[in-house]
């Protein structure tokens, strides 16, 4: 069955990437450490050594790596070529918005006048002002929302900024005795995590058969101890939960918020707004839906929005505009009435919110809305062109296929030698072995059909081939439980082992 | 056309005719039909957000920062700006450092996992702990974790948090969030010209206490010289002992693990980033003791098929996206890209590159003082203390007149009291403080 849909040519093998990582071997060994290059110890104190501080506020010595640039240079290209990006080739992994990052937010982020320090006076920083100012700004229109924080330096920092405003102002109304957040059994990890760490009692709380909010189980979870329920539109299946409406009624009603895990925003952008829905807290992932670079985990950013009754708990300070003159608005910092306080201890990943802004303003309210279009229109499209079975639609951005008896994760290890990213894998549980998926939608038709390729090889490849995967990346597949028996977690470790 | 900026993203490929084509194989007329969102919640309006060409939105971005004034900034109070070398921007900024997510697929993300197992290791030196996590956001939320990590590893019924009474509002904020979900209380401990007030900090510990917090250097930057006795006073009390500090600054003073830190946190962004509106990278590390128990990712090292070193993030089951409640945080995305550069600037440097820039923040903030200690109305450092790149000067004129006056002739500095200003040497070149002085003696009479 591979590759002989689409455009029926049937030439299956043209179809897929095959391709061979980089892979340098020295003695045996992938390349070698810095540490196994070089290590020198210098040593501070002692007799006539030069050091201005006396021996007993100074540590003995320091050993580390002395390399020559030049040596350095090599040892990250060569690192670099071990790594598999977006720029790589598509990298479809579910729920983490894998987008193309436009390489001139790089420049403007590197300009000079944005090395600012946080402690200068507000007057003398009006430019990093006005720029915070208007992605605020930004952020609230895309999100329906009347209020934003930048200042939380990533998704869960920004539920963790929702669950505390929660708090605040159930505490500010009284009402402090609601102590339990409802999280869907599907949610990201981190909804559960951030309630928990707010001091929540979490109820999980089960789909319905067609993947959704059980509005029946809803009734049951919610009462008056309810602090918020947490959610994600399109939920992790990429399902719209189409009684959105009622279910902000259902919790509103009880005096309950709601909170909008922003995760999923690509998917609605131009098309519905968090706000219009009846949330009344939500983070955005500017590292997802506006394209900020992943940096191999991080940084990001989670700016929070709110409505106006949420406004006076948010985060200090926020950015507001301070009169100025004819030609030139400026602008100033201010605490919110009754904020929470700090959740950083500045204003959070400055340099990725400029990415963020100059990636709106790149693309407008035409270039947003076709994002989303193209993003769900690419989700489908490559669902339509793979032979595992997608058990819940209409799904958007994303789907979540089932590798049905395969192993999820194996499926995935062969994946990579077909020169691609594999899905995320094994989640949401609901799905059994979830091959979760979210092509965005910077892939062109022709990439798709080379993922889909490699998908549908996979798909017709028995166990032990899948079992053995991968053999064209840098290393082969990893021993994870011994990584985790006996843990080294350091270089100092392994010359413990030498010895 | 690929992308035609007129209708739509200019990173969607497709053109017209894939367009199409797509749209058949799914059966639909417009990528509106695939959407399933009840009317009632659509939105059909405009955000209002016009579209521009990649040079307009450039030429945007640099006007709206050029409102940014260009000062020389004697800036630092826990963000500095160290100068960065060339070889970190160029190498950092390779795409594949750049493009690439958490190494779930360890096996096509060798490079990164190497680099950040290389930075664990660069802690596991400066610190001395067995044990240092792959990043948290920045300093305060580093301490924050530190704090939830002593609620669940000490067994005493106590829940005080004590840190020093001059911990940057900034860190204070953040903390009380980190433990406004738990029975842990933040309290303020004295301290005494610039470091640790010990007997005050002896007579307020007792076992109700679960976590001792100290910084070195102090947010004054003066050196503590006490932090022994602090380690002791919390061995004494069953307390956990967590230092303050960044790889800077380690370099040289002693090491956290020779003085009985339990767990080091700060800003380990003194390395690898410029001033960067206090964009920071939250360094945590602790003792093998809590391996179970810490926060955020870990690089360990393995084995491949071909019984090759291997790298992993390992340990998961501490983390949200598995034991989820019950995780020992809720991070997920964190500064990855951030602990690669400072890799990279440590690598630079190399030990002796990094003692003598902890050596010269030292001997150049001393003379810097002495020199301002000579001025009419002027007197620097305002503690008797050992200094590591910034002090506190005392003025007789008051402190936001005198900064005013030095940021219109071009110097930002920070007023900490009505007559005290804080200055910074770091990053800042020689001849800019020859001009900083000059202008001193002239704002300071």
């Amino acid at each position: 069955m591979s590759g002989s849909r689409g455009d029926g040519d049937g030439r299956s093998e043209d179809k897929q990437v095959r391709y061979d990582q980089a892979r340098y071997v020295e003695n045996g060994q992938y390349e070698p450490l810095l540490s196994e290059k070089d290590l020198t110890r210098v040593e501070i104190g002692g007799e006539d050594d030069g050091s201005p501080l006396p021996d007993d506020l100074t540590r003995d010595s320091l050993e580390l790596p002395e390399l020559s640039e030049p040596e350095l240079a090599r040892h990250y290209t060569r690192l670099s070529q071990m790594i598999y990006g977006i720029d790589s080739g598509p990298y479809p992994l579910g729920s983490c918005t894998m987008k193309y990052n436009p390489k001139f937010t790089e420049d403007v982020a590197a300009l000079p006048t944005a090395a600012v320090h946080p402690d200068r006076s507000e007057r003398s920083i009006q430019g990093t002002l006005e720029l915070l100012y208007r992605l605020q700004d930004y952020l609230g229109r895309i999100g329906g929302m009347d209020a934003v924080t930048l200042q939380p330096p990533a998704g869960a920092a920004g539920e963790f900024v929702g669950i505390r405003v929660a708090a605040a102002y159930h505490e500010h109304n009284g009402e402090g005795h609601r102590d339990e957040v409802i999280v869907p059994e599907s949610a990201h990890g981190t909804n559960f995590a951030t309630a928990a760490l707010g001091g929540y009692d979490v109820v999980s709380l089960p789909s319905d058969d067609d993947g959704r909010v059980d509005l029946e189980a809803l009734e049951a979870a919610l009462s008056e101890n309810t602090a918020a329920l947490m959610l994600t539109n399109p939920n992790t299946l990429g399902l719209f939960e189409r009684d959105i409406t009622e279910i902000a009624e259902m919790v509103h009603d009880v005096g309950g918020l709601l909170y909008y895990d922003g995760a999923n925003l690509n998917a609605l952008l131009g098309r519905a707004r968090p706000g219009d829905m009846g949330f009344d807290v939500m983070h955005y992932n500017v590292h997802k839906t506006f394209a900020t670079p992943h940096g191999g985990g991080g940084p990001g950013a989670g700016p929070v929005g709110v409505v106006d009754d949420l406004a006076p708990f948010l985060p200090a300070p926020r950015v507001r505009e301070n009169g100025g003159s004819k030609s030139e608005t400026s602008y100033e910092l201010f605490d919110p009435d009754h904020t929470i306080g700090k959740v950083h201890g500045y204003q959070g990943n400055w340099l990725v919110l400029i990415k963020a802004f100059a990636y709106i303003a790149r693309l407008g309210d035409a270039g947003l809305a076709d994002a989303s279009a193209k993003a769900v229109l690419n989700a489908n499209y490559l669902a339509s062109q793979i032979g595992y079975d997608v058990p819940y639609e209409p799904f958007h951005h994303e789907f979540v296929a089932s590798a049905g008896e395969q192993d999820a994760a194996d499926v995935a290890k062969r994946m990579l030698d077909y020169g691609v990213h594999p899905p995320t894998t094994k989640w949401p549980e609901i799905v059994p072995e979830a091959l979760m998926t979210e092509p965005t939608e910077v892939e062109s038709k022709k990439t798709l059909d080379r993922l889909a390729a490699a998908f549908n090889a996979v798909a017709d490849e028995d166990d032990p081939t899948l079992e053995a995967a991968p053999d064209r990346t840098a290393a082969r597949r990893i021993d994870q439980t011994s990584a985790a028996r006996s843990p080294r977690l350091s270089w100092q470790t392994l010359d413990l082992e030498d010895d | 056309m690929h992308g035609s900026h007129a209708t739509g993203s200019p990173y969607a490929p497709h053109t017209d005719e894939e367009r199409s084509q797509m749209l058949d194989a799914v059966g639909a007329e417009t990528e509106a039909d695939l959407f399933d969102i009840p009317e009632a919640v659509q939105f059909d309006g405009e955000f209002d957000i016009d579209a521009r060409s990649e040079r307009e939105t450039r030429r945007l971005v640099r006007s709206i920062l050029g409102r940014n004034d260009d000062l020389t900034e004697l800036l630092g109070r826990g963000h500095y700006g160290y100068y960065i070398p060339s070889l970190v921007d160029h190498l950092a900024d390779r795409s594949e450092f750049l493009t690439s997510y958490t190494q779930y697929q360890p096996e096509v993300s060798q490079g990164f996992l190497q680099a950040l197992f290389e930075y664990q290791s660069l802690l596991v030196e400066l610190t001395g702990l067995e044990i240092a996590n792959c990043s948290m956001y920045d300093a305060a939320t580093a301490l924050g974790e530190a704090a939830t990590l002593a609620e669940r590893v000490r067994d005493t019924s106590g829940h005080r948090v004590l840190v020093p009474d001059r911990l940057l509002e900034g860190r204070r904020s953040t903390l009380e969030n980190y433990v406004a979900g738990t029975d842990l209380v933040v309290e303020a401990y004295p301290t005494d010209d610039g470091n640790v007030d010990l007997a005050a900090l002896e007579e307020a510990t007792d076992e109700e206490a679960v976590m001792l917090y100290a910084e070195n250097p102090t947010v004054r930057g003066t050196i503590e010289e006490n932090l022994e006795a602090v380690g002791d006073l919390a061995v004494a009390n069953e307390a956990l002992f967590v230092l303050g500090s960044d790889p800077i600054a380690l370099s040289v003073l002693q090491r956290p693990a020779d003085v009985g830190a339990d767990v080091v946190v700060g800003d380990a962004s003194v390395l690898g980033l410029p001033t960067s509106y206090g964009m920071g990278l939250g360094l945590f590390a602790t003792s093998e003791d809590y391996l179970r128990q810490v926060p955020g990712r870990l690089v360990g090292a393995s084995e491949d098929s071909t019984d090759r070193r291997a790298y992993t993030l390992t340990l998961q089951t501490r983390e949200q996206h598995i034991r989820r409640e019950r995780a020992t945080s809720n991070i997920c995305t964190n500064q990855a890209w951030v602990a690669l550069r400072t890799a990279m600037h440590a690598a630079s440097l190399g030990p002796n590159g990094m003692v003598d820039l902890a050596e010269r923040g030292v001997t150049r903030a001393e003379d810097l003082a002495e020199r301002l200690d000579d001025l009419v109305g002027v007197k620097a450092p305002v503690h008797d203390r050992h200094h590591f790149r910034e002090f506190v000067v005392r003025v007789d004129q008051p402190a936001p007149a005198i900064a005013s006056d030095l940021e219109k002739r071009g110097f930002a500095v920070h007023v900490v009291g009505e007559h005290e200003i804080q200055v910074c040497v770091a990053g800042v070149s020689d001849a800019r403080i020859d001009s900083f002085v000059t202008t001193f003696r002239e704002v300071a009479r």
